[in-house]
């Protein structure tokens, strides 16, 4: 479960910290930089939350059932 | 690329009536074809209606995403991200992109223990949560008042989209008073008239037909409209020249530079205060709480949560959109002859799209925002009946008297959303999401910190609360704007401490924090009461296979009950 929190927490602080990239080159189909890295991070986000998601469920398999799910 | 804006004023006039008819004929047939599915329901008759809206195990997760996403576009994300990315830039619009992307991180945290303990224990709303862990009137009374309250600059945001959809489609304008704001009464008698009707019900129908409009905009507006003016190189330089033109205008009349291409060293902390405090905020809101709950599962919230960031991308490109309209020489100009930013983008659809489609866009806009303002509504009156009324003004109440004073107060949030246009300056419609921003941000320490300790005291986090809520309102209330001279004229300010620009939902949340530990330090040493805790730690893990939360779920799932799912889509809490 910490390594879930982790996760959860790299695109949070990853794109509040601003400075490192604020920054028009290297440009990318026109794009500044600024704009398609944060375009990237939407999918590196939804990646690093989707394996904390596959990470907690594993871990609570473990204890518990799902409705309709033989025991 | 210095904007002539007098020039094309006389273009804009008149009536588009090719647009209007379309725009007029779509949204009566949304409407109706809503009603007609309502009736279906009733008739008990329409099971695959039922399981499609449901959130489709059926359909599996690729459609349930699709159809998850249609909610995400409102009056937010077509107008007001646009408006502000045309008229000053990046950080006044593009921190949408990293608030609804770290937004998903945030919610999957907290919101899964919310949905446990709510389903354990019966809550449809935060201020229960906070009723029920604290055993304090007050403490969940700031909580629902402050939904309330939030609910109302966010639904006003809702009206300007509308608003503006009808203003450049050329309904009203003239001189007098009256004709001037006649778009605006428009959208909310409009808005009220489909939410005292429809109420929740908001069929699935109703969503399907709005998601296909919204997305067919979408698609056309990022993929066609870039093409023709020139490409994405010309569209990020004429946005560069426009924001340096106007930084320079700025200085030379002795304003502060405000207009921003890529966010300076000066804005850094605007930037990410922005984003955060959005995103910590969204699902504080009355409406995004019960559509969370909504969802049949808490593993579906976390699901849902990995997959829903990828609606930012395309929101990332409506916000340049408002890029878009510089490099087209979009002039957005008022009936009433005066530039309003607000405007832009469905005076980018009229000039750029033949008319038939301009209508069809128009009909997106319009809907993509009825829709969410009638669910913010009902969910903030229902707020209001079960956590107010019930609670302190008629204890004995009947289901039939809150249902009315429900209805009534749908109404009268949806007024004070009207007196919210009407006196605060609409030109810069995003600043009314960040308003109920800073209002609905102090409910946080109550809410979340409460899901995971009762370490804090609740008259700790009460005068946090008050503290915060304070600040900030005085705080925005001080953002003066330069050139209307209009109070709440923004929603950032000078940090203290910092001497840098932040958003003041942030620093009165840290304000909140602070505040919340000192008391509750105190009072835990001096043995204060902190109330009775009715939750137990397993309430917080429970899932939809313990019996309690089967039961509660049952219970809610009928479409007649007030608190049912907004849509019938489970579990799609949207990012407005």
């Amino acid at each position: 479960m910490a390594l879930a929190a982790v996760l959860l927490a790299i695109p949070i602080l990853v794109l509040l910290w601003v400075p490192h990239y604020a920054k028009e080159d290297p440009k990318l189909f026109g794009f500044p930089f600024f704009f398609w890295y944060q375009f990237l991070w939407v999918f590196l986000c939804s990646a690093l939350t989707y394996t904390a998601f596959r990470l907690t469920l594993s871990a609570r398999g473990k204890t518990t059932h799902k409705v309709g799910e033989d025991r | 690329m210095t904007p002539h804006l007098t020039v094309m004023a006389s273009d804009t006039s008149g009536v588009n009536w090719v647009a209007l008819t379309v725009l007029i004929v779509l949204f009566a047939l949304v409407t109706v074809a809503g009603f007609m599915a309502t009736r279906f329901k009733q008739a008990d008759s329409l099971e695959s209606l039922e399981e499609w809206g449901l959130g489709g195990r059926k359909f599996g997760t690729w459609i349930t995403w699709f159809l998850l996403g249609g909610d995400l576009y409102t009056a937010y994300t077509f107008v007001a991200v646009p408006a502000a990315m045309f008229a000053t830039g990046a950080v006044a619009g593009f921190f949408a992109v990293p608030y609804t992307i770290i937004l998903y991180p945030i919610i999957f945290i907290f919101m899964a223990r919310l949905w446990s303990v709510s389903h354990r224990h019966g809550y449809v709303t935060p201020a229960d949560f906070v009723r029920g862990r604290y055993d304090d009137r007050g403490l969940s009374l700031a909580v629902a008042v402050t939904g309330f309250v939030a609910t109302m600059p966010y639904i006003a945001l809702q009206l300007v989209g509308i608003q503006a959809v009808l203003e450049v489609a050329g309904l009203g304008g003239g001189d007098n008073i009256i004709a001037k704001d006649a778009p605006l009464f428009i959208a909310f008698a409009v808005l009220a008239a489909y939410t005292y009707s429809s109420g929740l019900r908001a069929p699935a129908v109703i969503a399907f037909v709005k998601d296909i409009l919204i997305y067919l905009v979408i698609i056309v507006a990022v993929v066609y409209l870039p093409g023709q003016v020139g490409g994405w190189d010309a569209i990020f330089g004429a946005a560069e020249e426009k924001m340096a033109t106007t930084n320079a205008a700025s200085v030379e009349a002795g304003l502060p530079p405000t207009a921003s291409f890529i966010p300076g060293s000066a804005a850094f902390w605007a930037y990410a205060t922005l984003a955060l405090g959005s995103a910590m905020a969204l699902f504080m809101y009355p409406h995004s709480v019960t559509a969370s709950l909504s969802s049949n599962s808490r593993n579906t919230i976390r699901r849902n949560a990995s997959i829903l960031p990828a609606y930012s991308f395309v929101l990332g490109l409506l916000a340049l959109l408002g890029w878009v309209a510089i490099a087209a020489g979009t002039q957005p100009i008022g009936l009433d002859g005066e530039p309003n930013a607000q405007l832009v983008i469905p005076q980018l659809f009229e000039d750029m799209f033949p008319s038939w489609f301009a209508g069809v866009a128009f009909a997106a806009i319009a809907i993509g925002a009825l829709v969410p303002a009638a669910i913010m509504s009902i969910a903030a009156a229902n707020t209001f009946s079960r956590n107010i009324y019930k609670e302190w003004i008629n204890k004995s109440a009947t289901p039939a008297q809150e249902a009315k004073v429900s209805k009534l107060m749908s109404l009268v949030v949806k007024a004070f959303a009207l007196v919210f246009v009407l006196t605060l300056d609409k030109q810069n419609a995003i600043n009314f999401q960040l308003l109920g921003g800073i209002w609905i941000l102090q409910t946080f320490p109550a809410i979340v910190f409460s899901l995971f300790t009762r370490w804090f005291h609740r008259y700790g986090l009460l005068l946090g609360w008050a503290a915060g809520m304070v600040y900030g309102t005085v705080e925005a209330y001080s953002v003066v704007n330069p050139v209307t001279g209009k109070h709440f004229g923004g929603s950032t300010a000078l940090i203290p401490g910092l001497e840098k620009m932040g958003y003041i939902a942030v620093t009165a949340f840290v304000l909140n924090v602070v505040v919340a530990v000192v008391v509750t330090a105190v009072l835990r040493a001096t043995n204060v009461s902190n109330g009775r805790d009715e939750t137990i730690p397993f309430d917080y893990f429970a899932d939809a296979d313990d019996p309690r939360v089967q039961k509660d779920i049952a219970e809610h799932a009928t479409h007649d009950n007030p608190y049912g799912d907004a849509d019938d889509i489970a579990g799609n809490a949207p990012a407005r």
